[in-house]
Formats: structure tokens, sequence, C-alpha cells
């Protein structure tokens, strides 16, 4: 018993230290820009005095919410109809919103540009257009995420029954998905959201065919390429972002309890 | 004219056919419940009633006004759910005027409904309350409260105390009725448990395979079933093969002894049939000389409580019996020899043997 307790502290820490190490070395090395014996934010305030950090950053923000609003419109009323009027098909939808992790981003994006950019659409022919076929391939690729968010929510409640309440009380169509679907799905939509918006912000191959340099993935790349120790603490921040976007979930989850809680 | 009515409602799933041949006549006010074990098409025809199904054919008419096709969010239709359905996001008070609110009506008038409807079940101080903050029992009574809010042409309840314990069932099943019986609501209540049926309703639809095997008040359902489904499903039963001695005279003969049905039998005479007897038809005692008498032995006495069941022996078959309880009672023995004693009508033939 305490033999095999030591043993699973061993492995605790392995896996830690897998995790971590590298992490630290890179944050590590980031405080290195000043020089070898000096340690200091000097690659931060330079990738925070860039102004082109600001614009690739808030562009991809833009696009990220794009995205989520175009993934929520689509993605929660099939997952919804799926459920309530046709669960035999939510194997094949299943199959589909994992295509994006079998279908190279690649051959997506030449795909796209291929059927989109030639007549009759001509959508890369405006700034408009390009930024509608990039947020229509980010969707793609947060489908998985998306899909998989919405139908675990909807599995955690009696969707049909809540479904049929609300329409024997006289609700339509639209009152019942906005007054008690998206309410109850709150949290699942927004870890979809969430995880969406994170695939975005680091999304590289679309972004570079599409907008190149205008969306934050490429500038990472580039900078990668071009500057030592401000990649590493790009890295750092990327990082440190997408722990607060799941800190956030884990905040409004744990105040979606509390409110309730205080209604006792 | 009644109420509400369903004619010749048929529903298909495919090749399957869920209900068949479905009528019934409900007036205004009146308690029906469709009783029937697993299966039987009694979940399905409430839906129709409630527009979550269509009918393959038929008619559903209510106040005079066909319902048949219309969405289930215009029928003006009440339901209440097994699982109760409240929605978790909103506290009692908005679950309960929610359909008020679907049909923007104004706050102060859905405010007055909601206390009205808080009052009615009871529960005046859990407004504020969330779903999960309440038994099942409590979640149950809000569903009530909400379906009964919009005041609905017709109220359906579909297995609703089927999750509660025990205790809680039977104090609800009371509510129901009796708000039922306040509010003078046409009801539909489907169940499998034939307690409920026969202790809350005016009527009972008995259903098996998806066609009614009878419609009668409880007391009609229980004393006098037409088909031998109804005298096997509602109410315990012993169930004795039999030959027919003398069709005309409704007489039987089981290990030598004789006895007799109400009705002259349309069996020939030496048939094999199976005839039922409800335990607590059966006595030790009579002062009616009409009655039929069998001698048989006591196999086991078993005490339930507020009766005591004794099984005996006819012959190789078995039949058993309930006496009340008191507190001076002997019962008999095992091995001892008693005298039964039961009414012509209480022998209920259920058909020849398989």
């Amino acid at each position: 018993m305490k033999k095999s307790h030591i043993w699973s502290w061993f492995w605790m820490v392995i896996g830690v230290l897998y995790f971590v190490l590298p992490l630290v070395a890179t944050f590590a090395f980031s405080l290195q820009a000043a020089g070898k014996n000096q340690l200091g934010f000097q690659a931060y305030s330079n990738v925070f005095n860039d102004p082109q950090f600001l614009q690739t950053f808030l562009f991809s923000v833009e696009m990220g919410v794009c995205t989520i609003l175009v993934s929520l419109a689509l993605v929660v009323p099939t997952a919804y109809w799926i459920r309530i009027r046709l669960p035999q098909l939510r194997v094949i939808i299943e199959f589909i919103s994992m295509m994006p992790f079998v279908i190279p981003a690649i051959v997506l994006v030449f795909g796209l540009i291929r059927v989109f950019s030639g007549s009759p659409f001509h959508l890369t022919d405006s700034n408009f257009g390009t930024y509608v076929l990039l947020v229509a391939g980010y969707s793609v690729l947060a489908m998985p995420y998306m899909f998989r968010a919405v139908d675990n929510g909807l599995s955690a409640i009696d969707v049909r029954s809540l479904t049929e309440a609300a329409q024997s009380l006289g609700a339509g169509w639209f009152t019942i998905l906005f007054k008690i679907i998206f309410p109850n799905l709150r949290v699942s939509l927004l870890s979809g959201s969430f995880l969406t918006l994170a695939t975005v912000m680091g999304e590289f191959t679309i972004a570079s065919f599409l907008v190149g340099i205008q969306a934050f993935g490429p500038y990472m790349s580039l900078i990668g390429q071009n500057k030592t120790y401000e990649s590493s603490s790009l890295a750092i921040i990327s990082f440190l972002l997408t722990w607060a976007m799941m800190g956030l979930i884990q905040l409004l989850s744990r105040g979606d309890t509390r409110s309730l809680t205080n209604a006792r | 004219m009644p109420y509400l009515s369903l004619t010749n409602i048929y529903k298909v799933f495919g090749t399957a056919t869920a209900v068949e041949n479905f009528n019934i006549q409900v007036e205004k006010g009146e308690f029906i419940s469709f009783l029937g074990p697993s299966g039987c098409g009694k979940t399905t025809t409430l839906r129709m009633v409630a527009g979550f199904e269509t009918p393959s054919q038929g008619q559903i008419l209510v106040n005079g006004a066909d319902i048949t096709n219309k969405p289930p969010n215009q029928r003006n239709v009440g339901m209440v759910f097994q699982s109760y359905a409240l929605f978790p996001n909103m506290n009692v008070a908005d679950n309960i005027g929610f359909g008020l609110r679907v049909a923007k009506k104004p706050k102060e008038e859905i405010s007055k409904r909601v206390e009205e409807m808080l009052n009615l079940i009871h529960m005046p101080a859990f407004a504020k309350r969330y779903p999960y903050q309440m038994s099942g029992g409590q979640q149950q009574r809000v569903a009530l409260a909400r379906a009964l809010a919009i005041q609905p042409q017709v109220l359906l309840l579909d297995e609703p105390l089927s999750a509660l314990d025990a205790k809680i069932r039977l104090e609800l099943r009371t509510e129901i009725r009796a708000i039922q019986q306040k509010m003078g609501i046409t009801t539909i209540y489907v169940t499998h448990d034939q307690e409920e049926a026969l202790s809350l309703s005016d009527r009972v639809v008995v259903m098996s395979n998806g066609h009614i095997e009878q419609i009668g008040t409880p007391f009609e359902i229980y004393n006098f079933p037409q088909t031998p489904f109804v005298a096997s499903f509602v109410g315990t039963l012993s169930v004795l093969e039999v030959v027919v001695s003398d069709a005309q005279k409704a007489e039987f003969t089981l290990d030598g002894q004789k006895f007799y049905g109400a009705k002259p039998l349309t069996y020939a005479n030496q048939t094999l049939v199976k005839i039922a007897l409800r335990p607590e038809i059966i006595s030790l005692k009579t002062d009616n000389p009409d009655y039929n008498q069998v001698n048989a032995v006591v196999d086991t006495v078993t005490f339930l409580g507020s009766i005591v069941r004794i099984q005996v022996k006819l012959g190789s078959s078995r039949l058993f019996f309930d006496t009340f309880n008191n507190p001076h009672l002997v019962p008999p023995k095992q091995g001892d020899q008693v005298n039964l004693h039961f009414p012509r009508e209480a022998c209920l033939v259920l058909g020849t043997k398989n």
C-alpha cells in the first residue's frame, strides 16, 4: 500500500516535470534579452511596444469572436435538433465534426481558396470577403471543440422533456432556444467558445494563406523566426492567455453555482 | 356534447401499430386514467392529445375545435412529466410564470397568478428556490402549478408520481385529485399503477397492445372486468383451472367439488376453463345460502399487517384469500380443513385453457 503510494508520487512528479520544465526553461530564456547574466523583462516590453503585436492580437480576437458567433449559430441548433428529432444522425454528425482532425488545415485552406476565390464568389477580391473566408475556415477547425462541448451540455439536461414542457406552455422554437436551451448550456457554450478562441489565436496555416501577418498566429511565427528572446516571451504570453481563459471558464461556472446557492 | 373526444385514433410507427381504433368521449371536469402495462400505447395516446405526436388516422376535438394537427404550443393543454421537466435556470416563480410570460400577460397579472398557484400547492415560501434545491415531490408540485397557471383546457399527467417514493406518492396523489376537483379541470392521467388509477379517476381506460380493453368507473373495472386481460391486470387474482360440468347452470367442478358462476356459459360441457377469484371476496363464514361453498386445506398463513393472507389447497390447485387483521383474530393453522364461501358473481371466467 505504502509502496504504491510512493510510486504514484514518483509518476506524478515525473509528469509535472515533463510539462513544467520546458515552460520554466522558456520563461528563463525569455528573461535574458538584456544580456546573458542579466535577468529582466526586456523581451516582454519589446513585444508590448511593437504596435503590430496589439494590431494582430486584436485582429485575431475579432476574428475569434466572429468564429464563435458563427459556430454557436451553426452548432447549437444542429446538435439540439439532432438530439430531439434526428438521433439516428448523431453518429454521422459526430464523424463530420471530427473531420478537421483528419484533414490537414493546409488542404482545407487550399480548397477554400480554390472554390471561393474564383467565379462566382470572388471572396478573396475584397478584405471583407477574405475575412468571411477566414472565419468560415476557423469555424470548420473549431467544430470538434464546439460540437463536443454543446453535445455534452445537451446530454446533461433532459432536452426533450424541457422542450416539450416549454411547448405545452405555449413557447415557440425561438423562445425555447433562447430562454431554455442557451441559458442551461451556459457553461458548455463558454467552454466551447474559449476553446474556439484559443484555436483561432494560435492558428497559423489558414491565417497565413488568407491574411498573412495581419493575424496573431503568423505574427508569432515571424517573431519566432527573427527575434529569439521575444519569441519565447510571446510563447509565455500566449500560454498565460490560454490559462486566463481556462480560469475564466472556471470562474464563470463557479459564479453560476454561487448565485444559485445564494437564492437558497 | 363531450368536452374532449378522441375518435378512431391510430398511431403507426414504421410497421408497428402503437395505438389502434382508440375512441373516447370525455366530459368537462372529468378525471380519466389510461391504465396499462409498458408499451400498451397509453403514453403515445396522451402525447397525441398534447400534440407531441400526430395521429396516423383519427380526430381529436377539444370543446368542439379540431386540434388534431395543431402544433403543441397552440393547444393550451397543460402537461406534467414524469421527470418534472422544470427549467433548471429559473426559480419556482419564474417556472410557474413562464407560460404567462410567453402569452405576454401583464406583470401584475403574472405575479398574482404565481402567488395563487404557490398557495394552491401549499408552497408560498418557495418562490425564489431553484429546482435543484427541492425534493422530487416539491418539484412535481411546482410542475403541476406551472401546467395549471396557463389555465389549460385539458391537463395531461404522464406518470407524474413514478419517480417518487411511496409515502410522497400517496400524499401527492390525494393532492392532485383535490386540486383537479377544485379547479374542475378536465384531466387525463397516464399510469401503470392500478391503485393510482382506481383511487383517482372518475373513469379508467384499461389498455393493452395499443387498444382499449375496457372503459369504466373504477368500481366497474375492478368488479366487472369484461376481458381476461382486465381481470388479470387489475387487482390480485387466484386463477383456477376448472371443468365446465353444466354450462347452462354455470356449474364448475374442481377436485370433485361443484360451485357456480353467475351467468350461463358459452362453453361446451367438460371444457377445461380458467376462472379467477379475488382474494378479498372469499370468506370463512357467511349467512348467505346462495354463496358457493368449497372445502380446502390450509397451506400457508402470511401476516401482512392490516390483512392476513391465507393460501389453501383445493386438490392440486392453490388459491389465496385475505381476512382483515384484528387483535382477537384466530387464523387457521397449516393443515386445517376450512370451508370457503364466495358469491356466484365472484367467479370471473378468463377463458379456455391456453
